[in-house]
């Protein structure tokens, strides 16, 4: 970044094609960040304006106008009203709908009134010619009095127009306001809003009234002369709805003069596809479609991807082993480093492919009509239409669907689904019920067709479910947070979607994934591979104990080895752990071999049985489930005699896996989509109480 | 008394002057304006929310707010 570049802010509605033409002027010159003492990402991405000069472009939220109503929005505000030369930007870029033009004109037409200087830039105009709409450019750019741009930033047209735009509205003059507020509404008002600061225009100082949002910059004195302003708030709410009318008068005499529109040209195509989509019957049909090739392809295209990085970092790890000198260092490497990035990449597949969906559903203006469709269900449990996406792809796995909850606007039901989505059957559990199924349920026939094995299996997912939507329930009576209940989506036209937006999307959300969630989850991974591997004198001299037990002469090297093993780890300071919670948890029929498998599962519930497999002394081959299986069956209870996973227990701890967040990498991303650790703290352990008392019922009940 | 809930599906209507007051300073940024043709489209499965055409914009609202913005209907 050097001095004489150019900072430009891009702004403007929803569905205008924006990220598009953020996409064309930046290419892959993009990064994501915080907003300084924000809570919110914020794209950046710098863009040749000319050989010798570039421009930072940062892509602001899409809004309908400067008056902010969502976080999103106040973003816009803040960067706006900032007078700070460093932060503030020099030119602002606002892209507008060409089919939508007054609609847009509305944020634009704000936009100049701070007496930034602007480049208006619509886009779509590819489109002029079908819908019937014709523009009179040379008088537009008078009346509004700036640059205007017609693009079409999907067929990369205009693109360079708009660059030389930038260039020549950074030299030109101070902007002046288009609409001049003060004089239609009250002049004497506002001529004392004015006679504050010279250092801000009259509209900056307004949203500073009407927002309650003053910049770092101003001074004392005049902040609380404009708080006396706030005195009267029905005044205040009065004059921006003038204001608002005022503003769409002067648009639409401008339009008048300057577009026009053949409606007869027209087709529509998205009241046809309209009357399918939101169709009361067939809306829900065609939804569930979606929804069940989504369900299959995570499942189906991310299998392969996934088996080949687990077997890559398995070899890394193995490559490693042999060629690196035998030593701590190496088995950190081994044992917690590789196998901890390994737990954050095998991700990847499934994320990229839920998001293409996403992105698909989004860009095609689909994902409106499903929020249609399914607010009034979803409204019941405290959560909105756009919650059932997460919900849905819970069941592949809670992180992508996690991340996938941000199109939603309101905290609150942002915060409720984020919150129970862990409660979906994610892959994860698979590995545990299977197991747990295998060996408690008896591989036969109900009702002469149907599995027992594969009805449990259906019923946990069932369990799933319903405790998602009745913990939404709880906390949406319970949970205490003002959110205005104002609900308004636009209904966006259909598109073809843009392959471009699309991978740059899909890109964007995997990459901020394994950066940001793949630190946390690493920084775990080490310290669960110490306390695995390290222990006080009784794991130290572990060898030395077993190699004399006079048990253990028969042996042959193999087992013996295993048998050392086995030894360690429950002398290591996490099996000491474990033997410390096995007071907690033997009322839920649990030892504190089972412990150790709590907590290494912590982790990752897929980590159960492959602890398990280290406890039994079985070779740590996790593809091998019979011989694992063998040895559970096989384990037998000390104070029983008989089977440890007997009936009980097994149920127990399937309730327990059904329930407990056993997931490291939603914790990180939880603490990472609620910006505290308040959240993902409350969920691990309100889900863990939840889990305790569920097993110890299920196991009082049973045995 | 006629709100913007109280259209069928298809029907237009014009906002009145008086409802100015009680129309969210969002859905006035977003064209509903005193005087604007609304147009009814379509109501969702379980009635509500409202899917409406006005000013250009196409809209879903839920229904509490369609009932606070008064409205002339077309052919009274």
């Amino acid at each position: 970044m050097s001095k004489n570049d150019i900072k430009v802010a891009l702004i403007g509605n929803p569905n205008t094609g924006k990220t598009s033409l953020f996409n064309q002027l930046t290419g892959l010159n993009q990064k994501v960040g915080n907003y300084p003492g924000v809570t919110v990402d914020k794209k950046q991405g710098i863009s040749k304006l000319s050989p010798t000069q570039n421009a930072i472009i940062t892509d602001l939220p899409g809004t309908y106008s400067i008056n902010p109503t969502s976080l999103d929005e106040s973003i816009v505000l803040k960067t706006l009203l900032n007078n700070d030369i460093k932060a503030s930007p020099d030119v602002i870029l606002v892209v507008a709908d060409v089919e939508n033009l007054k609609r847009n004109l509305l944020l634009f037409s704000q936009i100049k009134d701070l007496e930034i200087p602007t480049v208006l830039a619509i886009n779509m105009v590819d489109q002029m010619d079908r819908k019937g709409i014709s523009i009179d450019l040379s008088l537009l750019k008078e009346e509004l009095n700036t640059e205007i741009v017609l693009v079409s930033a999907r067929k990369n047209e205009g693109i360079k127009a708009v660059k030389e735009a930038i260039i020549r509205c950074h030299v030109a003059a101070k902007a002046s306001p288009l609409c001049g507020i003060n004089s239609k509404i009250d002049p004497d008002y506002f001529y004392k809003l004015k006679e504050i600061s010279p250092n801000y225009s009259l509209y900056q100082l307004w949203l500073m009234v009407t927002q309650n949002n003053f910049p770092e910059t101003i001074t004392k004195e005049e902040k609380e002369k404009l708080l006396a302003f706030k005195q009267d708030i029905s005044k205040l709410k009065k004059y921006q709805h003038k204001e608002t009318i005022y503003r769409y008068q002067e648009i639409n005499k401008i339009l008048k003069k300057t577009y026009l529109i053949d409606k007869s040209k027209a087709k529509d195509l998205r009241s046809k596809l309209d009357k399918i989509f939101t169709h009361k019957i067939f809306g829900y049909v065609f939804f569930s479609l979606i929804l069940l090739v989504i369900f299959q392809s995570i499942f189906d295209w991310s299998s392969m991807p996934m088996d080949i990085i687990d077997a890559t970092f398995a070899q890394i790890s193995d490559f490693v082993n042999r060629n690196l000198p035998a030593g701590v260092f190496t088995d950190l490497l081994t044992q917690g480093i590789i196998p901890g990035i390994g737990g954050v990449i095998i991700f990847i597949p499934q994320i990229a492919i839920l998001f293409l969906f996403i992105a698909v559903l989004e860009e095609t203006g689909y994902m409106s009509r499903v929020v249609f469709l399914m607010d009034k269900i979803m409204r019941r449990f405290g959560m909105n239409g756009k919650s059932i996406i997460p919900l849905i792809s819970g069941t592949a796995c809670a992180i992508p669907a996690i991340m996938a909850t941000r199109t939603i606007s309101s905290w609150k039901e942002r915060l409720i689904t984020i919150l129970v989505t862990p409660f979906t059957t994610c892959s994860a559990r698979l590995p545990v019920y299977a197991i747990l199924i295998a060996l408690i349920i008896p591989d036969k026939k109900v009702f002469g067709f149907l599995n027992l094995q594969g009805l449990v299996l259906l019923l946990l997912y069932f369990l799933g479910f319903a405790s998602a939507i009745l913990a939404a329930y709880i906390l949406h009576k319970t949970l205490k947070i003002k959110t205005k209940s104002f609900f308004v989506v636009e209904m966006p036209n259909y598109k073809l979607p843009s392959v471009k937006n699309i991978l740059f999307e899909v890109v964007e959300k995997t990459k901020a994934f394994v950066f940001g969630a793949g630190k946390i989850i690493l920084a775990l991974s080490i310290v669960l591979w110490f306390l695995a591997s390290n222990g006080g004198s009784d794991y130290k001299n572990a060898e030395q104990i077993v190699v004399t037990n006079v048990d253990n002469q028969n042996l042959n090297d193999e087992e013996l080895q295993q048998k050392i093993a086995s030894v360690k780890l429950e002398k290591s300071y996490i099996g000491v752990l474990g033997k410390t919670i096995e007071p907690v948890i033997k009322p839920l029929g649990y030892d504190w071999k089972i412990g150790i498998a709590l907590i290494t599962s912590f982790a990752a519930r897929e980590v159960f049985v492959g602890t398990l497999a280290t406890i039994y002394s079985v070779e740590a081959d996790d593809e091998d489930t019979t011989t694992i299986k063998q040895k559970m069956a096989s384990e037998i209870n000390p104070d029983t005699g008989k089977k440890r996973f007997n009936f009980p227990v097994g149920m127990s701890l399937m309730v327990f896996y059904a329930f407990a967040m056993q997931c490291m990498a939603t914790l990180a991303i939880v603490k990472r989509e609620t910006k505290s650790w308040k959240w993902p703290l409350i969920q691990l352990f309100g889900m863990a109480l939840l889990a305790y008392v569920s097993s110890l019922l299920t196991y009082q009940i049973l045995s | 008394m006629s709100t913007i809930a109280t259209l069928n599906i298809g029907e237009i209507g014009y906002i009145s002057e008086e409802s100015l007051d009680f129309i969210p300073l969002k859905l006035l940024e977003m064209g509903c304006l005193p005087g604007a043709e609304v147009k009814l489209v379509q109501i969702a499965p379980l009635k509500d929310p409202l899917y409406i055409c006005v000013n250009g914009s196409h809209l879903a609202i839920r229904k509490e707010t369609a009932s606070q913005i008064q409205i002339l209907k077309a052919n009274n």
